[in-house]
């Protein structure tokens, strides 16, 4: 392996009280690479997801980011849990893109982009406006910066919380089901968004039930049921000619 | 008739799409104008019963405006006020110490609310007041050293007595605003690299505050009249600076009505307040508006005439 990988597990696994979610999750994410997850609700791909950037807390296995473990510290041969500011600060570098948008909705479009950036990274707010400017027009809402969330459609939010996620100028990016929530008419803007910076070379992974998407922009697949992979590849090779009976039966109900 | 027509044919009757409006007797509600004579006629009574009293209203107006009076209204506004400030540190303070991870704090806070929510507040002002009595000296070694008596005036019995017992309910209150957050916020604000402290707040505290104003603005209501009991440390306040001189000139019932429409005011002028803080803070997150009295009064009025058209 000559590049290091940007996402790495190894067995992962993750429980909720009795209810074992991932049983042993092993793959590996290459920079600038487009990475689709996807599966039947409930196959653990959201939960590996947010382990990624430690909303989840893994019970077994090693999960890095960027050569460094998600949640921990290594120090001879002993594991040792990050604190909150710790956590807080590998979280800059992770952006994360919800189903449910959640953007702040005491803040307009604008006053979330800045959020980020001025709170955490401590950037002057002139600084700030103007970068959060160009990315809301990157993401095609440079009118709507005075809009409060509720005054957006949900298109035109979850491109908002793109932006937001960029102004951070992650090296990661994490999408959670980003389209599941729209209307059929408003999915197409926020793919286009995605599928820019696809082009940009951004490391993504997007959790997604958009074959279409994964097929024409992703360089790689994986099929997840039950808490492990099932199957991956190349999406063409991976949508077209399925190898395993769980992922054939899967793809038949969804395409 | 003939007027209803007439506005409605201002409107956007266009022509080629004639539609006829619907014409209907509306419902009649008797039962409406019977209880409202009834009421009338209970209210006219009682006026009647109290103008036949005892009373000498000249006294009650005179005694409106004494000084004393006066002194003691503003006394009952003051510590009133002092005491919803400390009730409001204490419970933003002890509602995040309650929903922190950490389980001293959080024990902490329980006990605090356990004791200071589960004693009344009569107890409590008077165990402030005769603190002397377990800590006769308050000594803050190198800063400060002082008798307790000396410290402990009326005012700061008042005060802390009050002040501790409304900061466990308001603890309670600014927990509830707290919970009522969505997750998902918490989440986002994470995701972005914020840390815990900054994330409440940044995010969830000022979302909170819509669900957190609407029962302060009650507690201070509350604490308004709560306020009446301090007369019991001493503090000369509305109602005892009243009933002081009500005793003394034996007109008992006479400052009791002064009393009453002295707290009536005060209630009254922070209620329109409040009911304004609480439409404003209502914006965004509503989609209409409620009334305002005056948009209520106008619209039942029309309801008496026939309907217009709409």
């Amino acid at each position: 392996m000559s590049v290091q990988p940007m996402v790495k597990a190894e067995a992962v696994h993750k429980s909720f009280g009795a209810a074992h979610i991932l049983k042993g999750v092993d793959l590996e994410v290459a920079p600038r690479e487009v990475f689709c997850l996807i599966g039947p609700s409930g196959s653990g791909k959201s939960t590996f997801l947010r382990c990624i950037n430690h909303l989840e807390q893994i019970n077994a296995g090693r999960l890095s980011v960027d050569g460094h473990l998600v949640g921990y510290r290594e120090h001879d041969g002993k594991l040792y849990e990050l604190k909150d500011r710790e956590v807080a600060a590998k979280r800059r570098d992770i952006g994360m893109v919800f189903q449910r948008f959640n953007l702040f909705p005491h803040m307009t479009a604008l006053e979330n982009v800045m959020e980020g950036p001025v709170q955490v990274k401590r950037e002057a707010k002139a600084v700030a406006r103007e970068r959060a400017k160009a990315l809301l027009d990157r993401v095609g809402l440079a009118d709507k910066a005075g809009n409060y969330p509720t005054q957006l459609s949900g298109g035109q939010q979850q491109r908002v919380a793109i932006a937001r996620a960029l102004a951070m100028e992650p090296k990661l990016m994490l999408f959670d089901e980003p389209t599941s929530a729209l209307d059929p008419e408003l999915v197409g803007d926020v793919l286009d968004v995605m599928r820019g910076l696809a082009e940009d070379g951004m490391t993504m992974i997007v959790v997604t039930h958009e074959m279409g998407f994964a097929r024409e922009v992703g360089d790689a697949l994986v099929f997840m049921d039950d808490g492990v992979v099932v199957e991956s590849g190349h999406p063409r090779d991976v949508l077209s000619r399925p190898q395993h009976e769980r992922t054939k039966s899967f793809l038949s109900k969804v395409l | 008739m003939t007027e209803v027509t007439d506005t409605f044919d201002k409107g956007p009757a266009v022509a080629g799409s004639p539609y006829e409006p619907i014409r209907a007797i509306p419902v009649r509600h008797y039962g409406r104008w019977i209880s409202a004579v009834v009421v009338v006629a209970l209210l006219a009574w009682l006026v009647y019963a109290f103008s036949q009293g005892n009373i000498l209203w000249g006294t009650v107006w005179d005694k409106l405006f004494d000084r004393t009076v006066l002194q003691g209204l503003w006394r009952t506004v003051l510590i009133s006020v002092c005491a919803m400030a400390v009730g409001l540190v204490l419970g933003l303070l002890f509602a995040v110490m309650r929903l922190s991870k950490n389980p001293v704090t959080g024990a902490v806070a329980w006990l605090y609310i356990w004791f200071f929510r589960g004693t009344p507040v009569y107890v409590q002002l008077l165990m402030w007041f005769n603190l002397a009595l377990i800590f006769p000296v308050i000594n803050l070694m190198p800063l400060y050293k002082n008798d307790t008596v000396a410290v402990m005036t009326p005012f700061v019995a008042a005060l802390l007595g009050l002040g501790l017992n409304e900061g466990a309910y308001m603890a309670e209150i600014v927990r509830a605003g707290i919970q009522s957050v969505d997750e998902g916020q918490t989440e986002a604000a994470h995701a972005l690299g914020m840390t815990g402290t900054r994330t409440m707040r940044r995010i969830v505290l000022p979302q909170a505050m819509r669900v957190i104003i609407p029962p302060t603005g009650n507690e201070f209501i509350n604490m308004l009249k709560t306020s009446s009991l301090v007369s019991a440390v001493q503090y000369t306040e509305l109602l005892r600076s009243t009933s002081n001189i009500g005793s003394d000139s034996t007109a008992i019932m006479e400052l009791y009505f002064v009393a009453c429409f002295w707290y009536l005011v005060l209630t009254s002028v922070f209620s329109v307040g409040q009911f304004y803080v609480e439409r404003r803070y209502a914006r965004g997150s509503l989609r209409t508006l409620p009334l305002t009295p005056w948009q209520k009064v106008r619209a039942n009025l029309t309801t008496l005439r026939r309907p217009k058209v709409a």
